[in-house]
C-alpha cells in the first residue's frame, strides 16, 4: 500500500512539471519563430541602411525656390499673412509668445548645418528664408506625442488634434525645425490696447486654446475642397512654391526636384523632410 | 424607539427639503428645455432621438474619420440634401443660433461642453 501511493505521488507530480513545461516550452519556441520572421521582413523593409521603404500612396510635398523670394521681396511676408489670416493666428506681438505655421528666418538658422563654411557668396548667412513645417516622411513630433494628438496622415500630412492635446510641448521639444509654437496665452484675447490677438476671424476655421501647441497643416482643409495650400497659391505668380505629390512621377513637384538640385533642412536628423529648398 | 416624536417627523421634513426640487419642477412640462429648430430646414444628418442623445459622438467620429482616416468631408442626408460633415460649416448652417439651440439644453442639463473654446459660433447670432 505504501509503495503504491509512493508511485502515485511520483507520477502525478512528474505530470504536473510536463503540464505545466510543455506549453510554456512550445509558447517559446513560437513566439522565437515569430520575432525571427518579424526581424526578416522589417530588415528587409528598410532596405539595410534605414532607407525608405517602397513608395505607396500620396506624399505630400513642396519645394521652396528662395531665388524667387529674393526677386519679390514682400512676397514672403504675402504668403504668411494669407497662410495666418485664414487659420486664426493670433499675434501676440511679441517673440517669445509668438505663433507661427509659416514663418520667415536667416539661411544660418533654417540650415545651420551647412557644411560650405569657408567660401559662401556673400550674405548667404543673413539670407531670409521662408520656412514651415516640413512634415516629415519619420517624423519626431508624431513619436513624441504621448496622447497622439499629433499624427501622420495617409497623404503624407503631420495633423494635429487640438482636441487631443494637453499642452506637454513633447513635440515641440522633438521637432528639429521649431515648426510648433505653443499658446502661453488665450489666442482669443485682447492686448493692453484692447485689440484682439486675432486681427480678423476667418468664420471657416476654428481657433485654437490657451495651452495648446499648433502648427502648419498643409492646408489639408483646403487640399480637402481642391484648392492649394494658401501660400502656394500667395506665390502662384511667381512659382516660388511648388506644392505637389512627391511618390507621384509625374506631378510637377517630382519633375522640378529631378531637373534641379535641392537641400533639405537638417537631413542629417533622419526625419526625411517633404520640403525642398532651391538656394 | 427612544424620541421617535421628535426623529419621525424631522426624518419626513429633512426628506421633503431634499426633494423639493423634484416637487417643485413635478409635472410643469412648460419648464422642459424647447430648443429653437431651423425653419428653413426639416431634416437632420441622423434621426431626432439619436441626435438627442448622441450628436457628441457622432461629432466626435466626424472629427476622428476627416482627420485620421482621409474620411469624407460630406454626408447625405437620407433624403440626398448634401451637408458638411463640421461642426462649424455644418451644424451651424442650420442651427445657425446657438444660444436658442445649442445652450436650452445644455443649459437646462447643466453640462458645459468646450465647443467653443476653439470654434467659432455664427457671427450675427453673437
Amino acid at each position: 500500500m505504501d509503495s503504491k501511493r509512493r508511485d502515485f505521488l511520483k507520477i502525478a507530480g512528474l505530470s504536473a512539471i510536463a503540464g505545466l513545461a510543455v506549453p510554456s516550452a512550445f509558447n517559446t519556441l513560437l513566439k522565437g519563430e515569430a520575432i525571427a520572421s518579424e526581424h526578416g521582413e522589417a530588415a528587409a523593409a528598410a532596405g539595410g541602411h534605414g532607407a525608405a521603404a517602397a513608395k505607396t500612396g500620396k506624399r505630400y510635398g513642396m519645394v521652396i525656390d528662395v531665388k524667387k523670394f529674393t526677386e519679390n521681396p514682400g512676397l514672403a511676408d504675402k504668403c504668411v499673412s494669407v497662410c495666418h489670416t485664414i487659420h486664426n493666428v493670433p499675434d501676440f506681438g511679441n517673440k517669445k509668445d509668438e505663433i507661427k505655421w509659416i514663418w520667415v528666418d536667416s539661411f544660418k538658422h533654417v540650415f545651420p548645418d551647412d557644411s560650405s563654411q569657408y567660401k559662401q557668396p556673400e550674405g548667404l548667412n543673413s539670407l531670409p528664408i521662408l520656412t514651415l513645417c516640413n512634415h516629415c516622411d519619420n517624423p519626431p513630433c508624431v513619436r513624441a506625442c504621448p496622447t497622439q494628438a499629433t499624427f501622420r496622415s495617409k497623404d503624407g500630412i503631420v495633423g494635429m488634434d487640438y482636441h487631443r492635446c494637453i499642452g506637454c510641448r513633447f513635440c515641440m521639444a522633438a521637432c528639429p525645425y521649431g515648426a510648433r509654437s505653443f499658446n502661453w496665452r488665450d489666442p482669443r484675447g485682447k492686448d493692453a490696447n484692447g485689440q484682439p490677438f486675432i486681427k480678423a476671424e476667418n468664420p471657416k476655421f476654428p481657433t485654437r486654446m490657451r495651452g495648446v501647441v499648433e502648427k502648419c497643416n498643409f492646408c489639408t482643409e483646403r487640399l480637402a475642397i481642391g484648392q492649394i495650400p494658401a501660400c502656394v497659391e500667395a506665390a502662384a505668380q511667381s512659382k516660388a512654391l511648388v506644392f505637389g505629390d512627391l511618390n507621384d512621377p509625374n506631378s510637377e513637384i517630382s519633375q522640378v526636384l529631378k531637373t534641379t538640385f535641392t537641400i533639405q533642412r537638417k537631413p542629417s536628423a533622419g526625419t526625411h523632410p517633404s520640403l525642398f529648398y532651391i538656394i | 424607539m427612544y424620541g421617535k416624536g421628535r426623529i419621525i417627523p424631522a426624518l419626513i421634513l429633512f426628506l421633503g427639503v431634499m426633494t423639493s426640487p423634484m416637487w417643485y419642477k413635478s409635472g410643469d412640462i412648460s419648464k422642459l428645455p424647447k430648443p429653437e429648430k431651423p425653419k428653413d430646414y426639416t431634416e437632420c444628418v441622423a434621426p431626432t432621438a439619436y441626435m438627442r442623445t448622441s450628436h457628441m459622438v457622432l461629432l466626435n467620429q466626424w472629427r476622428d474619420d476627416i482627420l485620421r482616416e482621409d474620411g469624407p468631408r460630406t454626408g447625405k442626408t437620407a433624403n440626398g440634401t448634401e451637408y458638411v460633415r463640421s461642426l462649424q460649416n455644418g451644424c451651424m448652417k442650420c442651427h445657425s443660433d446657438k444660444k436658442k439651440f445649442c445652450d436650452t439644453c445644455h443649459n437646462y442639463t447643466s453640462v458645459k461642453p468646450y465647443c467653443w473654446d476653439c470654434h467659432l459660433q455664427p457671427k450675427e447670432a453673437m
